[in-house]
């Protein structure tokens, strides 16, 4: 018995000529949310609808807790709870009778069903609309309304296709926080294109951008291999010419000046390195050797979007 | 095999409520009451006829069929594909098979249910005459069974697509061609440019000249046979157009 719930090896998909998933890997342990990030039609739909058994990969294995997902689907489909993109639902069901009929259809009995379905009313925050049509709700009742159908069976793993999408952000936050509680003894796949969710969720974050997996780290590890793509930048209420401005770059010894006008006298100057993380102490010296009247000087730290959209264009563009 | 049917009953009935839960069903019945009655009554001259029995009545069941059928069974693909809960009814651990056969049902049971509110007919026929009763329970059989063909032929089109309109118009369009297939209308086209065999076989897929014979009172085995597979033979197709199209 493996600790892996999910296992996934070499999965491709094409739609005809256009290639959605390329041999990708992906394997999650229980206790792990793992975060799929990518642009919009990167693939990360594409590859959810085969890790639930709604695609057939063209190929490429999917376990699902040691089970063949190809050969034994009706068995492997049971240990998952599945949230599809736009999280439909039958909008002229009551919100307890669509909820009880995918019970129903997971397999549970009427006592258990009874159980799981008051818990869902709690844990969700469904009470105040259990017996409304669907129809009727928000959208972020109906978001809450998939993810409850997908946790009815309370399973081992759990695939969300953009969770929050559509959500304000207090609902957002409480999304995020139920999933949390919910992680411990789940393996969890959320697909998402906001990337402070990731960092507020993700174990893992798996960037993918047209169909080819990119980057599989911890966000704080993703954020440390690209610490290097950190900058600092000083603002000046001084005048730079072509002159002050060789020397300064000289003077840096850092691998990227860059010097940019803001207004007539006041510039702000970029400092980077590839190679090394700058040190702000060392730059601010160098500047002060010029006479420079600083306004401003700040360390900006590259987040999680800066590394999202550096590894996803290069590569989309390579 | 308990679980098989288990699930599959519960696809049927969230189905069946689906037909009560909008206005749709009511209105369906209504119309469909009032247009076999009307038919019978005004078309059929069911008075003038002077006679104890029910031709009047079915002989014009294929042609309400061929509209209101479609009309059931139009969304029962269409609405899911369009509203993305198959892809919710797929994840489910249930086959394919499961979920066709307790669509199909739930459309052939509301049929079911709309046949016999039109038992007021004959006890009326009854109440004026003395009909012979099982000629009468022979053409109610025959009709559902053909109401049957019509549903499943329109449930397997209706996965071709996302709109139920045009689930509507190819259902009505095929179920047309179905009805006429033993006509000159049909035969003449097919006749032209294939073998003897293929025109034979086509016509011999008439619904028409199939539920005529039903409705003399003929208990013809050969009937009954051609309309459930009809039936099978759809829902197997069925089968297969949910799994190639879902996608999509």
């Amino acid at each position: 018995m493996s600790s892996k719930l999910v296992d996934a090896k070499n999965l491709k998909k094409s739609f005809g000529e256009f290639v959605a998933v390329d041999n990708i890997d992906l394997s999650v342990q229980r206790g792990e949310v793992v975060g799929f990030l990518g642009p919009n039609g990167a693939g990360k739909s594409t590859t959810m609808k085969m890790l639930t058994g709604f695609l057939e990969p063209d190929s490429g294995d999917i376990l699902i807790n040691d089970i063949d997902l190809k050969s034994e689907p009706l068995k492997a489909k049971e240990f998952i709870g599945y949230l599809p993109e736009g999280a439909p639902s039958y909008s002229d069901m009551d919100v307890s009778e669509f909820l009880s009929f995918i019970g129903k259809m997971r397999g549970l009995n009427k006592k258990l069903l009874t159980t799981r379905l008051d818990e869902m009313a709690i844990q969700i925050s469904l009470k105040e609309v259990w017996n409304k049509p669907i129809e009727t709700l928000s959208k972020g009742f109906k978001r809450r309304v998939g993810i409850a159908q997908a946790l009815i069976h309370d399973p081992d793993i759990l695939i969300l296709d953009e969770p929050t999408d559509g959500l304000d952000p207090n609902q957002k936050h409480e999304m995020r926080n139920l999933i949390k509680t919910i992680s411990k003894n789940k393996a969890i796949v959320i697909s998402t294109h906001i990337l402070e969710e990731v960092e507020a969720v993700c174990s893992r974050a798996m960037i993918i951008a047209d169909g080819k997996l990119l980057a599989n780290e911890t966000p704080a590890n993703l954020e440390k291999q690209f610490a290097n793509k950190d900058i600092i930048s000083i603002k000046v209420f001084n005048k730079i010419n072509a002159v002050l401005a060789k020397n300064l770059k000289s003077s840096i010894n850092y691998g990227e000046v860059k010097i940019e006008k803001l207004d007539k006298d006041t510039n702000i100057i970029f400092v980077s390195d590839d190679k090394k993380t700058p040190e702000l102490n060392a730059v601010l010296k160098q500047v002060n050797k010029f006479k420079l009247n600083i306004i401003e000087a700040s360390f900006v730290k590259s987040n999680l979007e800066e590394i999202f959209r550096k590894i996803t264009t290069t590569n989309a563009s390579s | 095999m308990k679980t098989y049917l288990e699930k599959t009953y519960i696809i049927f009935d969230r189905e069946l409520k689906g037909y009560f839960r909008t206005p749709l069903a009511s209105i369906f019945l209504l119309v469909f009451l009032a247009l076999s009655s009307g038919m019978t009554f005004f078309l059929g001259r069911f008075f003038e006829r002077d006679q104890a029995d029910l031709t009047a009545f079915f002989a014009w069941h294929p042609w309400l069929f061929l509209i209101l059928m479609p009309a059931i069974g139009m969304r029962l693909w269409a609405e899911e594909r369009r509203s993305g809960t198959i892809e919710l009814l797929i994840t489910l651990p249930v086959t394919n098979m499961q979920l066709v056969i307790g669509k199909f049902l739930a459309s052939w049971i509301f049929t079911l249910i709309a046949l016999i509110l039109t038992m007021p007919i004959w006890v009326t026929v009854n109440y004026l005459g003395d009909p012979d009763n099982n000629v009468i329970l022979i053409s109610y059989i025959g009709s559902w069974l053909m109401a049957g063909a019509f549903l499943a032929l329109t449930s397997c089109l209706s996965a071709l697509t996302k709109n139920q309109v045009i689930a509507f118009i190819i259902s009505s369009i095929s179920g047309f061609v179905l009805i006429m297939a033993g006509f000159n209308l049909v035969l003449s086209s097919v006749r032209s440019w294939t073998p003897t065999w293929v025109t034979e076989t086509v016509g011999s897929m008439s619904f028409l000249s199939h539920f005529s014979r039903i409705q003399m009172g003929v208990f013809d085995l050969r009937t009954f046979i051609f309309f459930v597979s009809m039936i099978i033979l759809c829902i197997w197709i069925n089968v297969q157009l949910v799994q190639i199209k879902k996608a999509d």
